[in-house]
């Protein structure tokens, strides 16, 4: 049995307290009239002024009527964006987190439904990282029934006055309404939750019984539930990060997703394998194991990067202005986080993990899944925050606050679950092969 | 120049594995193992190093990628830079999406052919070579391990049939 080393547990509580105080501090510094948020502006923007000189000289040809009320839509859209900030700094950091969560739980149900011979041993720890889908979907969930409650403008065809004036948004008003988008997000949380929790169970029950139905029986619900997961995880990513822009669409978004969430999740299997090998507690895990993971890490660290690649190149070669949108915002204002992403996602991980000695490095495939970690951050940090913050992006504050309460948060959750049960499945039919794996 | 060399014929793969295991302990080099299909661990019992043709992989990929960049950039961009279809021919970054594909597929290609030509090269295979193995059955279902003598016929017989082998020959052999 594993036991919650005080430590872990201080410093999980430490960065809870401190990311709180974050959160807080965000929502507090949020501007909430028109002069704040112009103060904002003016004294932490010196690059911004060119582009409000350009717009001055633009509008001294206009009559002056118009170009009064044009500075006062300018201004309620940067107030918006201002006020969006703290928001979609704790939208992104919580669905990053659940995100890890559903990673892992789908790479679990792989394993189970492929009958992996080598990693029966690492199931606990899988297990005990999905333990955080359950509080961290329902904080995911809450801040969209927030959102739904107009209590933020991270999603703008939840605005009733906006879809009256956007033709566009009333076409699509079919599928993105409140209500339907409620009742999917419950449907797709409520499977995920219910298979992880069911799936839990038969492999504690798998150990204490003398046949092995449980095992066969989670051998089919896995697969069952794999049909479920690609479809949900789809509709899901259409729902909570494409439909903040929604005047814009793409078809392999949903793929695009779940790489990343895919790599996210097998990087922190490897990470929490890494330190509890470290502290001796899995002694059967061996280098292959790990081995195994860094390798899953390398090939669909690629296959983001593919994804990723293949959505930018299609819409950047086309041009067709009513999808090139979405990029040029992202070129034009987040330059460095938009390819700076690259780098971390792909080119880091290819030169590091690609050598089949430095996949056995403990310390090394660690290092490598920091990067790979905040890479994927980024990855959710540039889908969500162009479209509600758009140039008034920063990481701050409220971001950094956000990713400091959420890990402290994932941390304290995950590693309580492992206590619970014992780290080594005493009766699964693959124990033995996965013990003596050896690549 | 002619040598003698000691033939041990085994019937089975753990038989062999034994076998290469106890004539290492007993400090003989082993000239050479034939095999119908690959046995695992052997190259590891033997002592073998191991390969670095991955490594000659990833250099030909290197050069791929550079061959890729600089013909495209010629071609594409100082060459002839026209206007096909609004693209952007000012500089290569600009433009470079849709050189991507390319520069990926030749690296690949760079890689693959090379490294295979290199391997081929390494173990002295092409299509009119001369066959090497001492006795057709090693292609069907008996491993061969050859070892050379140097006046110690009688121990390394003694030892050879302690290790399970189904026949042992001694034959002449013109060391290449």
């Amino acid at each position: 049995m594993y036991t919650f080393s005080n430590r872990l547990k201080i410093g999980s509580i430490i960065l809870m307290a401190i990311g709180l105080l974050g959160i807080i501090g965000g929502f507090v510094m949020a501007p909430g009239t028109v002069e704040e948020a112009k103060a904002i502006v003016a004294s932490h923007d010196d690059g911004h002024g060119g582009g409000h000189d350009a717009a001055a000289s633009h509008d001294s040809g206009m009559e002056h009527g118009a170009a009064a009320e044009h500075d006062a839509s300018h201004d309620e859209h940067l107030l918006s964006q201002l006020k969006n900030r703290p928001w979609a700094a704790l939208y992104v950091a919580a669905f990053f987190f659940m995100m890890i969560a559903l990673g892992v739980l789908a790479f679990y149900a792989i394993q189970r439904a492929a009958q992996a011979g080598w990693s029966p041993l690492l199931f606990r720890v899988m297990e005990g990282i999905t333990a955080y889908l359950v509080p961290g979907g329902i904080i995911v969930f809450v801040i969209l029934v927030l959102s739904v409650l107009h209590m933020n403008h991270l999603f703008i065809w939840m605005d009733p006055e906006v879809v009256a004036h956007d033709e566009l948004l009333q076409g699509k008003s079919g599928y993105l309404n409140p209500t339907f988008f409620l009742i999917r997000a419950v449907i797709f949380l409520g499977g995920w939750i219910a298979y992880r929790e069911y799936s839990r169970r038969l492999s504690l029950k798998q150990d204490e019984s003398n046949d092995n139905s449980s095992f066969k029986l989670n051998f089919r619900i896995s697969a069952a539930f794999l049909v479920f997961y690609l479809i949900s995880e789809s509709i899901m990513s259409w729902d909570w990060i494409m439909s903040v822009e929604p005047h814009w669409f793409s078809t392999l978004f949903g793929w695009y997703i779940f790489a990343s969430m895919f790599v996210s999740g097998i990087t922190v299997i490897a990470m929490v394998t890494i330190y509890l090998k470290s502290k001796g507690l899995l002694p059967d895990v061996n280098d292959s194991h790990i081995h195994d993971l860094a390798k899953f890490m390398f090939g669909i660290s690629i296959f983001w990067t593919y994804l990723w690649f293949s959505q930018f190149m299609l819409i950047w070669y086309s041009n067709i202005p009513e999808e090139v949108t979405y990029y040029v915002t992202r070129i034009e204002d987040y330059n460095l986080p938009f390819f700076g992403m690259v780098a971390m996602n792909f080119l880091f991980p290819v030169l590091l993990l690609m050598n089949s000695d430095y996949k056995r490095i403990n310390w090394f495939v660690v290092l490598t899944g920091i990067v790979i970690l905040a890479g994927h951050y980024m990855d959710i940090f540039n889908a969500i925050m162009p479209s509600t913050v758009g140039n008034q992006w920063f990481i701050g504050i409220p971001e950094i606050g956000a990713i400091l309460f959420f890990a402290g948060f994932f941390i304290f959750w995950v590693f309580r679950a492992l206590t619970t049960a014992p780290l080594q499945p005493k009766r699964n039919p693959f124990i033995e092969e996965s013990r003596h794996f050896h690549y | 120049m002619a040598s003698k060399v000691i033939q041990a014929f085994y019937n089975d793969d753990d038989v062999l594995m034994h076998a290469v295991k106890k004539v290492k302990a007993a400090k003989h080099h082993i000239e050479e193992v034939y095999c119908p299909f690959p046995v695992h661990g052997l190259d590891k019992a033997m002592g073998l190093a191991p390969t670095r043709i991955a490594i000659t992989s990833f250099l030909y990929g290197c050069v791929g990628l550079t061959v890729a960049i600089v013909m495209m950039n010629f071609i594409m961009i100082k060459d002839w830079p026209q206007d096909i279809g609004g693209k952007p021919s000012f500089s290569y970054i600009e433009n470079m999406p849709a050189f991507v594909p390319i520069m990926f597929e030749l690296t690949v290609f760079f890689a693959a052919h090379l490294m295979v030509i290199t391997f081929y090269l390494r173990s002295r295979l092409w299509p009119f070579k001369k066959a090497e193995n001492p006795d057709v059955r090693t292609t069907d279902d008996h491993f061969v391990m050859e070892i050379e003598i140097h006046n110690n016929e009688r121990e390394l017989t003694d030892l050879l049939t302690g290790t399970g082998a189904v026949e042992i020959n001694i034959s002449e052999k013109n060391s290449h």
